[in-house]
Parts: structure tokens; sequence; C-alpha cells
């Protein structure tokens, strides 16, 4: 089980709660799980970013989510 | 674990580019010339905000010498969509009618048509024919007056993203929220609380180079660009989509560049040559002049932040909030999300919220400037910190040590901290004898930290091996602070070869695989992480050719300091082969030997820095003059030390720059009034002090070599040192940039 946060702008979508916790293998599995439970949530995190653990990743589709991650969606960053 | 051991790696090779450099043979934007070439001008608003009744560019083409005239009737008009990944929120549609204004113009400057003639004359001339027929509408100049409730409106078709049920036109794109915990309860807790709202002003990135592009178009359809650019694949993707071409009927060929610090991560121009010379059929350069770059590229926002900040008397940090407000100019898109990520990173703090706003207004659109969005918010949080650590009676390193983010840390914007080394930089300064050097009269101290994420994104690399051993290092990311010999350097210690046999080359969108921009401190550590992976497949082929003439497993074979080692009693005792004999043989054992890597780079460690400045102010002239200034930064491990220095002490005067003198000044109709180095004062070598740049090396774990990115870090933390320090030495809290002289002086009147 995964623990994912939600910021404020996706808040909208849980019922205001800022995290679940939540059965998934991989990010696609993610998005599917939190689809299934908050209907409306695929589309906002299209193309944003992901932290796993830690790590920020920008093209999270594949990437594998280990029992006991935590998950955060982040706006993509690039730089100047 | 004791420290690896490196050829190269840490060390100060000549970079091989220098000389071009310095003896003027580098070609840049505007060096290149092509037979034939026509000379491409744009028409730019002579008002801030006006609806275009009609464009009559006729009496422009029957001028002799004139072979085309553009508008944006010539470009697809496109629908509103983002662009993926931009790091100011930018949209195809927005970009598009920023090239060419199309039903309005936005900003006094704002590109209407472009011109080719066969002189820069001619086409100067031309422009001034062609006939605009505008209704000049009221401007908005300022974020007071975009968020009135009667404001003129820039985008008929603007709503507020983020904001539930908003169904009005409006100024204010976007409003955000980060944050967790209950920052009310947070400051119930604090035994002393800081709230000051800080402004500052648009600054430009300042890059001495101005835009400038060579389009060549064929009869196949096919244009090759040759332009200054941080990104030509991301020019060869904006054009074709503002042009309605496919990517595959552009190559992008980067020039040198002449700096970009983020601005140059976009596209202006370079959609127009392509147009002008697909129309005509000849080549078309465009080079802007100064006064254009100030008035239509890039600048950064401003911004007015309220922060609130609150501790317990013995200095733990309860609660930081903030109100963000920033600048986008014409089109949506400011770097508020950044901004307000980055704000109060260094710290720990388990209630913290920051709410922020994207607002348009008749200025030019801004762009990505050295970690953008981030040096204002840190302005408006190191000096409240700083106040707060005053009013604490602590130390202003203590009070930050007493609160510093360290592995494991919730950042404010959501996950932990991996290793970092941001509690190693404040233990450097505090140890430095900078820190307790005796100061002067009228002389201050001042202290302000920063973050920067840095990010890897993605990055492709070849390692060509030549026949003599030597090898080509190809990237197409172009060079903008020394990256060509770094990444030599890391295919160097791969190969076990001398760096004087490794040269390395910035390759264009046809010969290399897809590269994103130089940016997001990036290239040494992502482009860095392809070469390393290439040269390692460079290792493997040449283990693979020794074991074939060996006749040996290539698993058995050892590479090191260049050579191929048979393994132990292999048939024959053969004797070691080197890079040079194996790539010399490479015909006999299956041909040329090149590397390869793709690769979308994770594990980017982000980077913080502590910097100490020490400042004088002449209280007769309000006169600022920066007398020390000391810049510890968490770099990972540097590559190369002195370019890793030279970024930052770049990044410092750019800072220094902003914080004392530089700003957009406007006229009351929206016209900028110091389009020039002369009037829009950033700092000269003569204004600064030697920048001692200390570098702490607190290795990335996910880079092969360590690297965390260095280049953006260092623009942070200057603007609120410089602040603090003129606190310091003044005992007034400035929270308006810059700190020029006849602002300064106000205040040091007004306090006598």
């Amino acid at each position: 089980m995964a623990t994912v946060f939600f910021t404020t702008g996706l808040r909208r979508y849980t019922g205001g709660r800022d995290r679940v916790v939540i059965e998934a293998r991989s990010f696609r599995e993610l998005v599917t799980a939190l689809e299934a439970r908050f209907p409306g949530l695929r589309e906002p995190l299209e193309g944003i970013a992901v932290a796993i653990d830690g790590e920020i990743v920008q093209e999270p589709l594949l990437e594998p989510i280990q029992p006991g991650s935590e998950v955060h969606f982040l706006p993509r960053i690039s730089g100047g | 674990m004791s420290e690896p051991r490196y050829k190269w790696i840490g060390t100060r090779p000549i970079r091989p580019d220098g000389f071009d450099k310095v003896t003027g043979r580098a070609s840049f934007g505007a060096d290149l010339s092509l037979p034939g070439m026509l000379y491409g001008k744009v028409l730019r608003s002579p008002h801030a905000h006006a609806r275009i009744r009609s464009i009559d560019v006729e009496p422009a083409l029957a001028t002799p010498g004139v072979k085309a005239v553009v508008t944006a009737a010539d470009l697809p008009d496109l629908a509103s969509e983002a662009v993926r990944g931009a790091e100011t929120q930018t949209d195809f549609q927005d970009l598009s009618r920023n090239v060419l204004a199309r039903d309005k113009v936005l900003y006094h400057g704002h590109a209407v048509a472009a011109v080719a003639a066969t002189s820069r004359t001619i086409a100067e001339r031309a422009l001034q024919a062609i006939r605009v027929d505008y209704e000049v509408l009221p401007a908005v100049l300022d974020l007071d007056a975009a968020l009135a409730d009667d404001a003129p409106i820039l985008h008929e078709d603007l709503r507020t993203k983020g904001v539930e049920g908003a169904d009005q036109p409006t100024n204010l794109a976007a409003r955000i929220e980060i944050g967790r915990g209950d920052v009310e309860k947070g400051f119930a807790e604090a035994d002393v609380v800081v709230e000051r709202e800080f402004t500052t002003r648009m600054v430009h990135q300042g890059y001495i180079e101005p835009h400038a592009v060579v389009a060549q178009s064929g009869e196949d359809g096919h244009s090759v660009v040759w332009c200054c650019t941080q990104g030509p694949f991301v020019v060869r993707a904006y054009c074709a989509r503002i042009l309605g071409l496919d990517p595959s009927q552009i190559r992008v060929i980067p020039s040198e560049i002449g700096g970009g610090f983020g601005g140059k991560g976009t596209i202006y121009q370079e959609p127009l040559a392509i147009l002008l010379s697909r129309r005509t059929g000849r080549p078309v350069k465009m080079v802007m002049t100064r006064e254009e770059v100030f008035r239509a590229t890039g600048p950064t926002s401003g911004t007015r932040i309220r922060v609130k900040v609150g501790a317990t008397a013995k200095g733990k940090l309860t609660a930081a909030a903030a109100t963000a407000i920033y600048e986008a100019g014409a089109f949506k898109g400011s770097p508020i999300l950044p901004g307000s990520m980055t704000m109060f990173a260094p710290y720990v703090l388990e209630h913290v919220r920051i709410e922020g706003f994207d607002v348009v207004l008749n200025k030019p659109k801004v762009a990505a400037y050295r970690a953008p969005g981030s040096a204002m918010a840190a302005f408006a949080a190191e000096s409240a910190l700083d106040e707060l650590a005053i009013r604490l009676g602590m130390d202003p390193i203590d009070f930050r040590l007493a609160n510093a983010a360290r592995e494991g840390t919730e950042a404010p914007y959501g996950p932990r901290f991996g290793r970092i080394g941001f509690v190693e930089t404040l233990e450097a300064a505090k140890r430095h004898p900078h820190y307790t050097a005796a100061l002067g009269p009228d002389q201050g101290r001042g202290i302000a930290c920063g973050f920067w994420f840095n990010v890897g994104l993605q990055s492709s690399a070849a390692v060509n091996l030549n026949e003599d051993g030597t090898a080509v290092v190809v990237s197409g990311c172009p060079d903008l602070s020394g990256t060509r010999i770094t990444l030599a350097m890391m295919a160097a210690e791969e190969l076990g070869i001398p760096i004087e046999r490794v040269r390395a080359v910035v390759a264009d969108t046809e010969t290399i695989g897809y590269n994103d921009l130089s940016a997001g401190s990036r290239v040494t550590f992502a482009t860095g992480m392809a070469v390393v992976e290439a040269a390692r497949d460079v290792v493997r082929q040449l283990s693979a050719r020794a074991a074939a003439i060996w006749e040996v497993d290539p698993q058995e074979v050892r590479w090191e300091e260049g050579r191929a080692l048979p393994p132990e009693g292999a048939a024959g005792k053969p004797e070691p082969l080197g890079i040079a004999e194996l790539a010399r043989r490479a015909a006999q054992t299956g041909g040329p030997i090149v590397g390869q890597a793709s690769l979308a780079a994770r594990g980017a460690g982000p980077g913080f820095a502590t910097h100490i400045c020490d400042v004088s102010v002449d209280r007769e002239t309000g006169r600022v003059s920066i007398e020390r200034y000391t810049a510890f930064q968490d770099v990972g491990r540097a590559i190369h030390p002195g370019y890793v220095e030279g970024q930052i002490q770049g990044g410092v005067a750019q800072g220094i720059g902003w914080a004392l003198g530089e700003e957009y000044l406007w006229n009351s109709s929206g016209a900028m009034e110091n389009p020039g180095f002369l009037d829009y004062r950033m700092p000269v070598a003569s204004d600064l002090p030697m920048i001692d740049a200390q570098l702490i090396e607190v290795p990335n774990p996910t880079h092969p070599y360590g690297v965390r990115g260095v280049g953006e870090t260092p623009n942070v933390p200057p603007l609120a040192a410089v602040a603090n320090a003129v606190h310091a030495a003044t005992g007034r809290r400035f929270t308006d940039l810059p700190l020029s002289p006849p602002r300064v002086l106000e205040a040091l009147d007004s306090e006598e």
C-alpha cells in the first residue's frame, strides 16, 4: 500500500482529503485506482509530475511504486 | 567511506572553446551570413494595449527591395493548448500571438508584422510604410490596476484557473495554493511573529548577445535555422507548431550563445525568419537590437509578496505563510508555482501555507530566468527570517541551523528531501573567516539562503572513437557555461584517456537524438549521465574487441587507464591492448566504435546555498557598495571547479544587480523608458568585488559522479543577502527593490 498526497488544487476531487492509502504497483495502476475512487481525478493528473519517495519523475507513466512508498503530485518544473 | 580517486574529475583543464571566444573567432547568432541573404525586421506596437482594426502592408510591399511582408494572418490561428513541461506555463496560442499579434497588441513593443528586404535599411524603411489602424485601449501597468474590479481586460476569454466557478473575464490567470498543517495554530504557538510585504520590479536576464537567427528554406519545403538558443529541439518544436509544419521540416543548428539564463528557451523571431525565407526562397537573417530585447523578450516578473513567519522564543519556526502575486506580462504564465514552492523550502515547517496569483498586464510576457520565481520569493522569506532572528536575539546562521531542512525533511511542496547539503553550507559559512571579519563604519553584513530543485529531463549523447584512439563527445545541449569541457572530462574519466584526447561538440537537431533545453541546471547532471553511459558503451565495445582478438570471454576483460587487460592465464599471455591500438584495428574487429545513450534523467539533487554579503552605504548619496561576498553552495561534486565557481559568481552578480540597480522604468503609457544598458543598470566588473565561491561537496547519490545542478541556486539568495546587509548597515528594513541610490537616500533622509 502506498500513501498518496494531494495538493490543495487536487483536493477538490478528493472531497478535501489530503492523502489516501492505496494499493498500486505502478503509477498507471495508481491513477486507475484513484480515478475509481475519486471520479474526475484522472484528467488533472495527466501532464503532472510526481515525486515517489522524494524522487521527482516528470513522466511517471511506467514508474513502479513500492509498498510503503510516498507519492506526491507536483507541477512540472524545468528551470532557466 | 573513502573518497573515490579520479584522474580528471575535480581538475581545471582549459576549455577548448575558450580560445575562439577570447580571440573573436567563435561564431555567435549574428555572425552567419549566406549568399543572397535578406534582412528581416519586425514592426512593433507603439501602444501598450490596442485593438488592431486593420493592417495595410501594400505600401511596404511596394518599396523597392522589399521581398515579403507577413502578419498574423499568415500564421495558423492556433487553439489554446498548454505547452507540456514549459516552466512558465506557456500556451501555444499565446506563444503564436506573442510572435505576431493577432487581434490586439498587448504591450509596447509587441510584434505586429515582419518584413524581409535586401538590406537592413530598406527593411527598417519598409516598416514605416506599413499602416496599422489601432483602437487604443487603456493599459494595465501594475498589479493593483490589473486586479481592480473595473480593470481593462487583456483577454476576454481568460478565466481564473484554480478558482471554482470563475466564469467572468479577468486579468487574474490563476490562483494556486500549497502547504500543509494549520498555520493559524502555528502562529498561535509563536512567541514572535514578523509580517511584512515585499515588492520587486520586472527585470531582464540581461544576456549580452541579442537574439539572432538565419533561416534558409529550400524548394523541398525543408528549412535550416541557425540561431542562438538554449534549446534547438524546442525551437524546432515550437516553430513547427506555430507555422503548421512538421518538426522534420525544420533543422535547427545552434550557434555559440552569449548568455541565456532561461530567456533563450523560447522563440520570438525564429518562426518569422522561417516564414519569410519560405515566402522568398532566400535566406533571411533577423537580429534584434538591444532595445527590442528589452521591450519584447522575456524579462521576469515584478512581484508583491506578503510574508508572515513565527517562531518560539527558543528559535523554532512554528509557521510560515505568504501571499504572492506575480506579473505574467501580456500572457498567462508567471513563475508563481516554482516561486511559491521554493519560498520556504530550506526549512522544517509543520505549518506552512502559500497562496499565489498569476496576473496578466500590459508588459512583455515573462520568460524563465535562472531559478524562475525563486529569487523574489527568497527576498521576501529571507528578509522576514532575518528580522525574526534579530527580534529573537539569535545569530542568523544559528537560527537557520535550528530550522534547516535535512535528509528526510518534508519540503513545503510535499516530498521528503533525499541527501542534501544545506546544513553543510550553513556550517561552512559560520566557520569561514568572512563571518567574523571586522566591519567598518556604515558597513553591514547580511546572510541569506536559497534553494532550487534542479531537474533531469531528456538527453541524448554519443561518443565517437576516432581511428587514433581520440574521442568526440556529441551532445545536443548548447554550451552556456563550459559544459563541453565538463562532458569531455567525464568521458575522459570513463575511457581512461587524457582530456586533451577528448573533444566535445554540440550537434544539431538532425545529428543527435532529442535533448531538452540547456536549462534547469541540468546539462552536467543529465547530459553528463548520458555521456557517462555512452562512454561505458564504448568501453564495453572495446573490451569485446580485445576479447575477440585474445579469444577470451569479454566478461573477463578489465578496462583500466585506457587499456584492455587480458584475464589471468589467457593463452599466449597477451599484452594489454591500448585504446589507440584497438581503434586502429577497428576495421578488423567489427568496424567503427560509437557509444550512444539516451535517457530521461531522474534524481537531480536539489541545490542549497548560504550567502554572506558585506555592504557599505554612502549616507550622502544613498549608494550601496558590495564590499565582500562569499557564497557557500552544495554542488554535489564539482566536475570542473573553475566553471562551477564561475556559475556561482555569475549568479551572484546577477542577483546583486537585481538587488541594487535593475528595474524596468515605465512611462505613463506603458513604454519602457530605459531599454539600454546605459540606463538599465546591470553591474559590471568594476562594481563588484571578487565573488568568493566556496564549493561544498555533498555528492548526489543518483549521479555516477555525484553531480548536482549548480547554475540556478546562486541567483536565489543575493537579493535578500544584500537587503539584510543594508539593514545591518543602516537599521532600515528595505522591502522594495532595487535599492538604488535615490530610494536608499530617501529612506535615510526620512529617518533623519
